[in-house]
């Protein structure tokens, strides 16, 4: 019988055997760099041992495929069905997403000394790559994944995750060398150079490389062109372009007017305001995190979980109508997700001894109706930011004055507001804190 | 007298770079002040400052993309007609047609990759505090141009006029409709709307003003290829210029104290 959604094809195999073929030759250039600065265990075998086993393990991998290219059916090289199931039936919701996102970022905050050492980066890459190539053995994952569109983003996630690691290994030497009294990184070999040859040598060959790769990616892969346009075919899921879905996925929790007016403009405003708010005069112009590591955190919080697990999150699992899949599940028209949410104002007014909602569509029966909302929203921006400043932000408001302060606070709770309100929809299955429909305010 | 130094001596080689080769300190220095493309860098650097590990070359690389962006822009708006009956047959001839045909190929990776990039330059540039005074400002017209970039993307990105594309217009312009005061579906639109005069209704909202019309149509084709092709990419040469002007007068890129 003909398989229509087959997980392990001829072609799939060759282009796997050649994936293998690189992490073969990445991890032998690493087994050479590890035999000349790892030294050995403490029966004097090398380290680079290990990594001469992996490399021989890849190259196994890469022959094993491209000698089965033509029996795909029966190969046994993938991804282990009770695996997918597991991490389908697990981790296919969005709030368990977002906080192993969170946890993710806290982790990589807390354990930096560890994850920036070059071995145990090198490891997570090669561990990262093997998921990768073992997922690419599934129907589903490669649909996604492999959507022209879609591969710069996974592209995107890697390097992200490079230049993160970059960061923190320099911060980490940073704090270190501050810590012992020494210089900065950045202030060693820092003569002057001229930058005719230095500077515009390092450009031209930049210029060179990218006008390569440019070619060979255009090469590689067709840029997508579909049916041509028709308003009355909608398709299902429409998606924006790549870079808003994460301001897209925001819609779960929050009607247009905030998801998709206010809180773009507060993103942007929020940008600029940086430089006006962050008064610490530390960490200009080399890397750090001891001593600057609140702002560091808060951006990296608004640019990793907030931003880019977003934009994965909305590209890779959200599928027809916009319901959440998990990474190797078929993107099924059918799936129904019971969607029983409910107001901030129902819950209030059907609690014990209160009278049930108030009818009636003037604006006083409206705003009685919705007063739980309003007053929590209310206190949420105007009652919060004093609190704030007179207890744990107070090193702030002393320092910021009361202008800055309440523009700083205000935008930290801006960006709160996400996680808060996910966590209640979780919770209480709450869908508006203030709903007033009749007048598109709903929040 | 090799070839090259006989073409070097030449009148007309002499008459289009106004330096000898940079072969000694000197001549090395004197390209720098003499050549129009160069003179945008100072003559020396700190070597920490242009080092890759610390800058990563994004911003350059950002503005190599866009340079690129253009030359293929250009190239493709040979073949392409933005009309109804058009766009997308252009866009398929050029797929189907074209010997050797890549340049929509790296218009639309390369405008990916820019986004990618300069989300990268901005991480960069927060990472090692470079925001901080003097360099405030530059940082708010970094930001500027991180708008730009994504509308740049947006814009272009119904021009193939395929279901991908305007679909994924409707849904990002669908926002507009939700504006506060000035969308049909904003809150208080209706305070604009008061004694029987309607300001704000589909024909004139905020979503009607960026389509041009009230749904993804003509109109909006027009709108965007204008945007796309010239209103946006102006403003943003011109940005890019003041935002390496104060690279420069800030006193170059940032360093420790
Ligand atoms: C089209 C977009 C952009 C282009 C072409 C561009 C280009 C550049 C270049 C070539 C530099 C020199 C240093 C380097 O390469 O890192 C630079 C520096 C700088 N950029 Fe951008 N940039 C862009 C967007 C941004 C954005 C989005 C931000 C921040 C929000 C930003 C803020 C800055 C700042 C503050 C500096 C000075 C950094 C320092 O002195 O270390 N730029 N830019």
């Amino acid at each position: 019988m003909l398989n229509h959604y087959p997980d392990v094809t001829s072609s799939v195999l060759t282009g796997l055997g050649w994936y293998y073929l690189i992490l073969l030759f990445m991890n032998l250039l690493w087994t050479v760099r590890s035999y000349k600065v790892d030294g050995e265990f403490s029966n004097g075998v090398p380290k680079a041992t290990v990594w001469a086993v992996a490399s021989s393990i890849f190259m196994m991998m890469s022959a094993a495929h491209f000698s089965s290219a033509r029996s795909a059916e029966t190969f046994l090289i993938r991804m282990p069905v009770f695996f997918k199931d597991l991490v389908d039936a697990n981790f296919a919701n969005p709030v368990i997403y977002f906080v192993l996102s969170i946890a993710l970022l806290w982790g990589m905050i807390r354990l930096r000394e560890w994850w920036t050492k070059p071995t145990v980066a090198w490891s997570l890459l090669n561990i990262s790559l093997v998921f990768m190539g073992l997922s690419l053995t599934d129907y589903d994952f490669r649909q996604i994944v492999g959507k022209p569109d879609n591969v710069p983003i996974v592209g995107m996630l890697f390097i992200v995750a490079f230049f993160t690691w970059i960061y923190f290994r320099r911060a980490v030497d940073n704090d270190n060398r501050v810590a012992e009294g020494r210089p900065l990184f950045e202030q060693e070999n820092n003569e002057k150079v001229l930058v005719w040859p230095d500077l515009v040598y390092t450009e031209l060959i930049c210029m060179v490389v990218l006008t390569a790769f440019l070619i060979f990616w255009g090469i590689a892969l067709k840029a997508p062109l579909e049916e041509p346009a028709s308003s009355v075919k909608t398709p299902n899921p429409s998606k924006a372009p790549w870079y808003f879905l994460g301001l897209q996925e925001m819609l779960v929790y929050f009607d247009p007017w905030l998801a998709g007016v206010v809180l773009p403009s507060i993103i942007l405003g929020g940008l600029m305001a940086v430089p006006y708010i962050d008064f610490n005069k530390k960490g200009n112009g080399y890397y750090t995190f001891k001593e600057r590591s609140f702002a560091v955190s808060t951006f990296l919080f608004g640019f990793l979980p907030l931003w880019v697990a977003l934009i994965v999150l909305g590209t890779f699992l959200r599928g027809p109508n916009w319901n959440f899949f998990g990474i190797y599940e078929l993107w099924d028209v059918h799936k129904v997700e019971a969607a029983n949410n409910v107001n901030l104002s129902e819950i209030f007014w059907s609690l014990p001894g209160l009278p049930g909602l108030p009818r009636g569509s003037s604006i006083g029966a409206i705003l009685l109706r919705e007063s739980p909302g309003i007053v929590l929203t209310l206190a949420y921006f105007a009652v919060l930011p004093p609190i704030l400043g007179l207890t744990v932000l107070r090193k702030y408001f002393v320092r910021m004055g009361v202008l800055r302060f309440l523009v700083f606070s205000n935008l930290l709770l801006w960006m709160a507001i996400l996680p808060v309100k996910m966590l209640l929809r979780w919770a209480f299955s709450l869908k508006y804190i203030v709903g007033i429909p009749e007048y598109f305010f709903n929040i | 007298m090799s070839v090259g130094d006989y073409i070097r001596n030449s009148q007309i080689w002499r008459s289009v770079f106004r330096h000898p080769a940079p072969t000694d300190r000197r001549n090395r220095v004197v390209v720098m002040l003499t050549n129009f493309f160069l003179h945008l860098h100072p003559v020396s650097v700190k070597q920490q400052g242009i080092a890759l590990s610390y800058t990563w070359c994004m911003g350059g690389i950002t503005f190599f993309l866009f340079l690129v962006e253009t030359i293929t822009g250009v190239l493709l708006m040979f073949y392409y007609r933005p009309t109804l009956e058009w766009a997308f047959y252009d866009i398929q001839a050029l797929r189907d047609v074209q010997t050797l045909g890549i340049m929509r190929e790296i218009h639309r990776w390369g405008a990916h990759a820019m986004v990618i990039t300069v989300w990268l330059h901005m991480y960069r540039v927060f990472l090692t505090g470079s925001y901080k005074p003097p360099r405030e400002f530059n940082w708010v017209i970094g930001v500027l141009l991180l708008v730009l970039t994504l509308l740049l993307s947006f814009t272009g990105y119904l021009l193939p006029w395929d279901q991908l594309a305007i679909w994924a217009i409707t849904v990002g312009s669908n926002m507009a409709r939700a504006t506060p005061f000035l969308g049909m579906e904003g809150p208080g639109f209706q305070l604009l709307n008061t004694s029987g005069y309607e300001l704000i209704t589909n024909a004139s909202d905020a979503k009607f003003l960026l389509l041009g019309g009230r749904f993804v149509g003509e109109a909006t084709l027009n709108r965007f290829y204008i945007l796309h092709c010239v209103a946006i990419p102006v403003v943003v040469s011109g940005l890019i210029a003041i935002h390496f002007w104060r690279v420069r007068k800030d006193g170059g890129i940032s360093q420790p104290l």
